[in-house]
């Protein structure tokens, strides 16, 4: 089953948040969602200094088998990106909470996030 | 609409396989990377259980001319020992499957024996197909889809870990097996050796085998190919890569690129279909005239291979544009593992059909370019 890690929170859209409080917020896909997608292969993320907006999308993640919208669950401006994941893809389903985080935003507002049991409880995930 | 389970759920279960539906069948989609799998078909071998495949044996004195007026090719002509891929159409020329039909020897004096292999969602409709046509014909039309199981070994190394499985004075029969031929062959796994039916065949685009085995042995010819195939670099192999790896051979997979609204020419398949045989076949009258009004050649639409500019690939269904103007729709794309660019088949005005074209796909409301290219896009070196 797939991996849904304790300290982050989670979107309904399958992205994940890590925040500390400080700083800007690093956001990714679950586990759940890179394993639903299969091999993913490309990547388009949101432009630094962009403006993104909880819920709405804000990029994509393409698989062998499909594609899915990448949705922004906080809203604020793009501080970076994980320009090694655009290289290479394959990071997201090896290490998505880790290696394979997408982008970070300096949140002004949070989207409705759900704790990492929630999450695991509605979508099939392993704490 | 119940599912459909195969002699090798657990197999598949314990590996590790996610599953999909498909044609009814709780079929294998990948077991842990379809890119793996896919690579492994392409540099090694990979192992796929296609026992939701139908099986249906046709036999009798009129076999083969009853064979000739159901399907739209002249089976009556080919060897005993070989294959032919052809079609099964309506009245009105759209297509019910696409299929193989194996010629057999026949143990009864007089009489000719064929095994035809429809598609995993159409294996009750052409065999009921089948039927309906049989009346007026001496032939006996068999269903041995529920109790037959469907193993394919394919990639480079297919051969070697097959011959494992064979006594050794049988091996020149696997070695010496053309494409498109199928012979009855010794397999040792379980503690004892039986004789199975193996074909040179395969919807890869490498080299490989396909073998007809009863549900019941199914599970134990799994496994030895499985330990055949170790220090092969065997991997079981779901419908992720079988599909990944059809597409880049360019091979049409029914209910994509094939449909009951689909004709043989626009799915340039025309060469399938046999104009000249003797005989009424079903369809004749339809894709005689569909032919002579050049479709797919002159007028109406052709399906046509896409090769990507970007990174991005088309899907199934996506609209094709030329200047902005519809002229076509996407019936199955992704990126290719093999090529390292988005490939994908669709239906184009024949206009537009020339290699080398440049059309758009309307990736999610962006218009990327599109080169239309020759099918297929990868062919193995020999």
């Amino acid at each position: 089953m797939s991996k849904v890690v304790a300290e982050l929170k989670y979107s309904a859209e399958h992205e994940w948040v890590s925040a500390d409080g400080s700083g800007p917020v690093g956001i990714g896909i679950s586990a759940v969602a890179a394993d639903a997608l299969g091999d993913i292969v490309y990547v388009d993320l949101p432009e630094v200094g962009s403006t993104v907006t909880a819920g709405e999308t804000c990029g994509e993640v393409e698989s062998t088998k499909s594609v899915s919208d990448l949705y922004s669950p906080v809203t604020g401006e793009v501080t970076e990106i994980n320009d090694a994941v655009v290289s290479d893809p394959a990071l997201i389903n090896n290490d998505p909470y880790g290696a394979g985080w997408l982008f970070k935003v300096a949140a002004t507002e949070e989207g409705p996030l759900m704790s990492a049991e929630e999450y695991a409880a509605t979508n099939g995930g392993e704490l | 609409m119940t599912e459909n389970y195969t002699a090798l759920y657990e197999q598949h279960k314990k590996a590790g396989a996610s599953f999909t539906d498909f044609g009814g069948w709780q079929m294998p989609l990948k077991y842990e990377s379809e890119l793996a799998e896919h690579h492994a078909v392409r540099n090694a071998a990979g192992l796929f259980d296609l026992s939701h495949m139908g099986e249906v044996w046709v036999t009798g004195p009129d076999a083969a001319a009853f064979l000739d007026y159901a399907l739209v090719g002249k089976l009556s002509a080919i060897a005993v020992g070989k294959a032919k891929y052809s079609l099964i159409c309506n009245a009105d020329g759209g297509i019910i499957d696409d299929l193989i039909s194996y010629r057999r020897p026949s143990t009864e004096e007089g009489a000719d024996k064929y095994l035809v292999v429809p598609n995993a969602g159409n294996a009750k409709v052409v065999a009921a197909a089948l039927l309906d046509r049989a009346s007026g014909f001496d032939v006996t039309v068999e269903d041995v889809s529920a109790e037959t199981s469907l193993i394919a070994v394919q990639g480079p190394n297919a051969e070697a870990i097959l011959l494992t499985l064979v006594p050794a004075d049988q091996h020149a029969l696997v070695t010496e097996l053309k494409y498109y031929a199928a012979v009855e062959v010794g397999l040792t796994f379980d503690g004892g050796t039986q004789d199975l039916l193996l074909a040179r065949t395969g919807y890869t685009g490498e080299d490989g085998f396909e073998i007809y085995v009863p549900n019941v042995d199914a599970p134990g010819l799994w496994e030895a190919l499985l330990e055949a195939g170790d220090g092969h670099g065997l991997i079981p192999a779901g419908l992720a890569a079988r599909d990944s790896l059809r597409l880049e051979a360019g091979m049409p997979l029914y209910g994509n690129e094939l449909s009951r609204h689909v004709n043989a020419y626009a799915a340039g398949l025309g060469p399938v279909v046999s104009l000249a045989k003797e005989g009424d076949f079903v369809g004749r009258d339809a894709l005689t005239a569909i032919k002579a009004a050049g479709v797919g050649s002159t007028i109406g639409q052709k399906l046509v291979g896409l090769k990507g500019t970007g990174r991005r690939a088309a899907r199934g269904h996506y609209s094709v544009l030329k200047n902005g103007s519809l002229i076509g729709e996407v019936t199955s794309g992704q990126p290719s593992p093999t090529l390292g660019y988005p490939v994908a088949m669709a239906y184009v005005d024949v206009e537009h059909s020339e290699p080398g074209t440049i059309v758009e796909v309307d990736l999610r409301g962006k218009a990327e370019p599109f080169e239309v290219v020759q099918l297929p896009f990868y062919k193995r070196q020999k």
